[in-house]
């Protein structure tokens, strides 16, 4: 059997993975930027925070995929088989480039604007919403962008403990020895990764200033 | 200083015995017993070498530092007891680089402290385009302009335009012209000056350009590790016996003669 007439012949079950994938990838990184964003806002004041901050995250994006799957699935509450457990892998491995990208924007501003914005009698929250957040927005989306592009291909590993998506196609078809299975998975896996980095590329160049 | 009669006769800016020191570090002070008091529409120039403090005793007037020992007035009211954010709304800063945010349009540069203060936008567009103007801009050509797309003097004159445009009684200038090549610097120099004494502010100049003090100031107070060590007006200042006085007259010497 070929691949394409595996592809005709399973559309509805591979747009019904494709969505769960997708699904996986939207809540994890709706959660990581909700984490990592104020966290980094916060390490730009606090040191002893960034270097415990930014190295946990670093341990974190060390541990390879699988292992942290792995790792994750005796713990209570969190662990377990099915999409949860991978949804907060997925989170753990989205941080890094989110969190590093957020302090590395809003603390790479010319001091002298910063200076400006007080000395012209800005608040605290004022120069943060006005002048630091605008300015390293670009920046920032840099991260959640790579963070986009590591999550979407981890998420295929995610059907090896049951949380469905497009791995799922991947795993029996190696399973199957059957490439067409296997190109069932691999190709929109790899498509979404290459169409979400160019709309955030796109979406980052705009929102870039200077 | 309990009556309003005592406000309004007040300094517009006096250092009552000022020392400045950073993290309890007393015995390097950076700022060291300065008493000094500007009055209404003087422009005194801090001048010094890098390091002296003059930057320091700037910044010790809008509230960026507070002092350790003594007090800082502003218009008779100590800056240690005042609110920093209502403070620095009526005092202008220019800086070297001139600070402009990037993002900003040089209108909206200029609109920064008026927007704040919650003016109208009618009254807040018609003050962007007077005070381009003012500065030599023209506000048809440059209002919609980013900074990027500015050359140096142009930058500075848009930050003295910000600086200007809540109409503030009191202006603070940090080396506002030390990045700028020697010719536009003093076509910006020669511009200021007449701005100056048309607007009728009391200016505070810091600066390690003894000619620029001497056009600009209408005394020069020279800063030597964080002490007041001259305080003159610019001819008399020339001709005093002090060392560091000496050193800086020596350091512009073939032009001194010239003027």
């Amino acid at each position: 059997m070929s691949a394409w007439q595996f592809f005709l012949g399973h559309r509805a079950e591979i747009l019904d993975a494709t969505l769960t994938h997708l699904t996986l990838v939207l809540i994890a990184m709706a959660i990581a930027i909700a984490i990592a964003v104020p966290l980094g806002m916060l390490i730009v004041q606090r040191r002893s925070l960034r270097t415990l901050s930014l190295g946990l995250a670093s341990v974190f994006q060390t541990i390879p995929s699988l292992a942290l799957f792995g790792f994750l699935i005796p713990l209570p509450f969190i662990g377990g088989i099915g999409p949860r457990t991978a949804i907060v892998a997925l989170v753990v491995y989205a941080l890094l480039p989110i969190l590093r990208n957020t302090y590395v924007g809003l603390s790479g501003i010319d001091p002298a604007v910063l200076e400006a914005a007080e000395a012209m009698g800005m608040t605290n929250s004022q120069i943060l919403f006005r002048v630091r957040l605008p300015l390293a927005l670009g920046v920032i989306l840099a991260g959640i962008r790579t963070a986009t592009v590591i999550t979407i291909g981890v998420a295929t590993i995610a059907a090896a403990i049951g949380a469905g998506g497009l791995g799922t196609f991947i795993f029996r078809g190696v399973a199957m020895v059957s490439d067409a299975v296997i190109l069932a998975g691999a190709i929109p896996a790899a498509l979404l990764a290459l169409v979400a980095d160019f709309l955030l590329g796109l979406l980052e160049r705009r929102l870039r200033v200077v | 200083m309990n009556s309003k009669t005592a406000v309004s006769h007040a300094y517009p800016i006096e250092f009552r015995d000022v020392s400045f020191h950073i993290n309890d570090i007393p015995t390097r002070p950076i700022v060291k017993n300065v008493s000094l008091v500007i009055p209404r529409t003087e422009t005194l120039v801090l001048l010094g070498r890098s390091g002296s403090g003059k930057t320091t005793l700037l910044r010790l007037v809008n509230r960026m530092l507070v002092p350790s020992s003594g007090q800082v007035l502003v218009d008779g009211q100590p800056t240690s007891g005042a609110d920093p954010i209502r403070l620095r709304r009526g005092i202008g800063y220019v800086i070297q680089e001139a600070g402009l945010f990037p993002h900003f349009t040089v209108a909206q540069n200029v609109a920064l402290v008026p927007r704040l203060e919650n003016w109208e936008s009618s009254r807040v567009d018609a003050r962007v385009r007077e005070l381009l103007t003012l500065v030599g801009l023209d506000p048809a050509e440059f209002s919609s302009r980013y900074p990027r797309e500015l050359s140096g003097g142009q930058r500075q004159r848009v930050g003295v335009a910000r600086a200007l445009a809540a109409d503030p009684p009191i202006l603070l200038m940090d080396e506002p012209f030390g990045a700028l090549d020697p010719v536009t610097r003093s076509e910006l120099q020669r511009e200021f000056s007449s701005l100056a004494r048309r607007l009728g502010k009391t200016i505070l100049f810091v600066t390690h350009d003894l000619h620029e003090a001497m056009l600009l100031g209408s005394r020069i107070g020279l800063l030597h590790s964080g002490q007041l060590v001259a305080l003159a007006p610019p001819q008399e200042f020339l001709r005093l016996a002090h060392p560091e006085v000496r050193a800086f007259v020596a350091s512009i010497n073939g032009f001194a003669g010239a003027c």
